[in-house]
């Protein structure tokens, strides 16, 4: 397949990581912030291609992963509401709450939809005039305009029964966090699609502030390890900045038509994250022009006390503190077919990387 | 989450593409993209074209690498 076979060449691949070991000297710590990386790296064994110099850590870049408890038992509530027909991405079906998932609602009874895109469930609430749709919004900059999209042609289109729970979330002030919260690593593999949209001079303030490499890097063997070639390099010529490796699909400024669409109908606001707690500014809520769509607005949810799973070190390995293999749980009670936390239900989570990639 | 794929746009009807990844047809919404054009590339996430891709980029990240190589 054209941009995908030839960035997956033996050859290139081979010398990239012998550059790689030409260039490094002293060592450092690299961590991706995108689960599309965590399972590309795990997958193509990208790490068994490195000097031991270079140490890859996984970070929060999955977002069923990275969205807390409380907002995975709001969407469990209101699936249970007798009028309300759920829409959602697959990746939230099995994620566990307190008490339920959706997979278990739907089993149940309740009346859940899992859709391929935005518009999907928009055309859900156009045949069901009858019932509330809710589409639940999760996901980084990447999937936000999918959202916004929904939300404007609901607007456009004058349908009033449909409905978004907003759980997006932006990157770069959880990068911020991690630092702040003392995770010690010399530089970000920067993710890819999330900059294609919201563009690399994102980055500019979280650059200057912790005088911190990035490398915006695609998905494929090759471009993940001229990305570690430029940060290897970075670090033995002590220099910081944004750099970008995915130049096929990333530029400075991104996709502006989509930024303005996504600026139009959200606004940041303060968010809580699994592993990393309230992260100011670090979500997104519906601006009160839209109200009549934000499902956080409109919907009286029912909330009971939400804990997490004990033993589960989700938490710890969304921030580099732990590799999966060292929680308790791994790999014995908790596994792909039997997920205790939400870092091994996910396909791109870190516990799944490394457990099926072991 | 963010996973999206490479896809070839083969025809364009208003704001709705069909579009080819790897020999399979699917439908695209072109919302978040302008100028797209059958025999372009996009990146697609979520059923929505998020960014067409540059060959002329795709060619010179190659170029660069085989360089390196070339160095040793």
């Amino acid at each position: 397949m054209k941009y995908i076979d030839e960035f997956r060449d033996n050859a290139l691949v081979r010398a990239l990581s012998e550059a790689i070991r030409r260039k490094s000297k002293q060592n450092i710590r690299l961590m991706e912030v995108c689960g599309g990386h965590t399972m590309a790296i795990r997958k193509y064994g990208i790490q068994q291609l490195l000097p031991d110099t270079i140490e890859l850590l996984s970070g929060p870049g999955c977002p069923v992963c990275v969205t807390d408890r409380t907002a995975i038992d709001r969407s469990i509530s209101l699936a249970g509401l007798p009028e309300v027909i759920i829409t959602t991405y697959g990746d939230l079906m099995r994620v566990p709450g307190t008490a339920s998932s959706l997979d278990q609602e739907k089993a149940s009874g309740a009346d859940v939809r899992i859709v391929y895109s935005t518009l999907d469930a928009l055309e859900i609430a156009k045949l069901n005039k009858q019932k509330k749709v809710v589409f639940l919004g999760i996901g980084f900059e990447t999937t936000t305009p999918s959202s916004a999209v929904a939300i404007l042609e609901a607007h456009r289109q004058k349908v009033s029964n449909f409905y978004l729970l907003s759980m997006h979330k932006l990157m770069p002030p959880a990068m911020a966090a991690l630092i702040d919260q003392g995770v010690c690593i010399n530089g970000y593999i920067g993710p890819g699609h999330v900059t294609a949209i919201a563009g690399a001079d994102m980055y500019k303030t979280l650059v200057e502030n912790y005088r911190i490499s990035i490398v915006i890097s695609g998905f494929e063997p090759v471009d993940l390890l001229q990305s570690i070639y430029m940060l290897v390099s970075m670090a033995e010529e002590q220099r910081f900045g944004t750099e970008i490796q995915y130049r096929r699909a990333v530029t400075k400024t991104g996709n502006i038509k989509a930024n303005e669409m996504v600026d139009s109908v959200f606004e940041p606001a303060d968010d809580s994250w699994r592993g990393l707690g309230m992260i100011p500014r670090s979500g997104l809520k519906i601006r009160n022009t839209y109200r009549q769509y934000d499902a956080a607005l409109q919907f009286d949810i029912p909330v009971l006390p939400s804990y997490e799973p004990a033993g589960c070190m989700c938490g710890e390995v969304l921030r580099g503190m732990k590799k999966p293999a060292q929680c308790g749980l791994f790999g014995k009670v908790c596994t792909p077919v039997n997920p205790i936390g939400a870092c091994m239900v996910s396909g791109e989570g870190a516990c799944q990387a490394y457990y099926n990639y072991r | 989450m963010c996973l999206s794929i490479p896809a070839k746009i083969l025809s364009v009807d208003g704001t709705t593409a069909k579009a080819s990844v790897g020999g399979a047809v699917v439908n695209t919404s072109l919302h978040l993209v302008d100028d797209v054009k059958p025999g372009d590339y996009v990146l697609i996430h979520t059923g929505f074209a998020l960014q067409k891709i540059s060959e002329a980029e795709a060619l010179e990240t190659i170029r660069l690498i085989r360089e390196l190589e070339a160095g040793t």
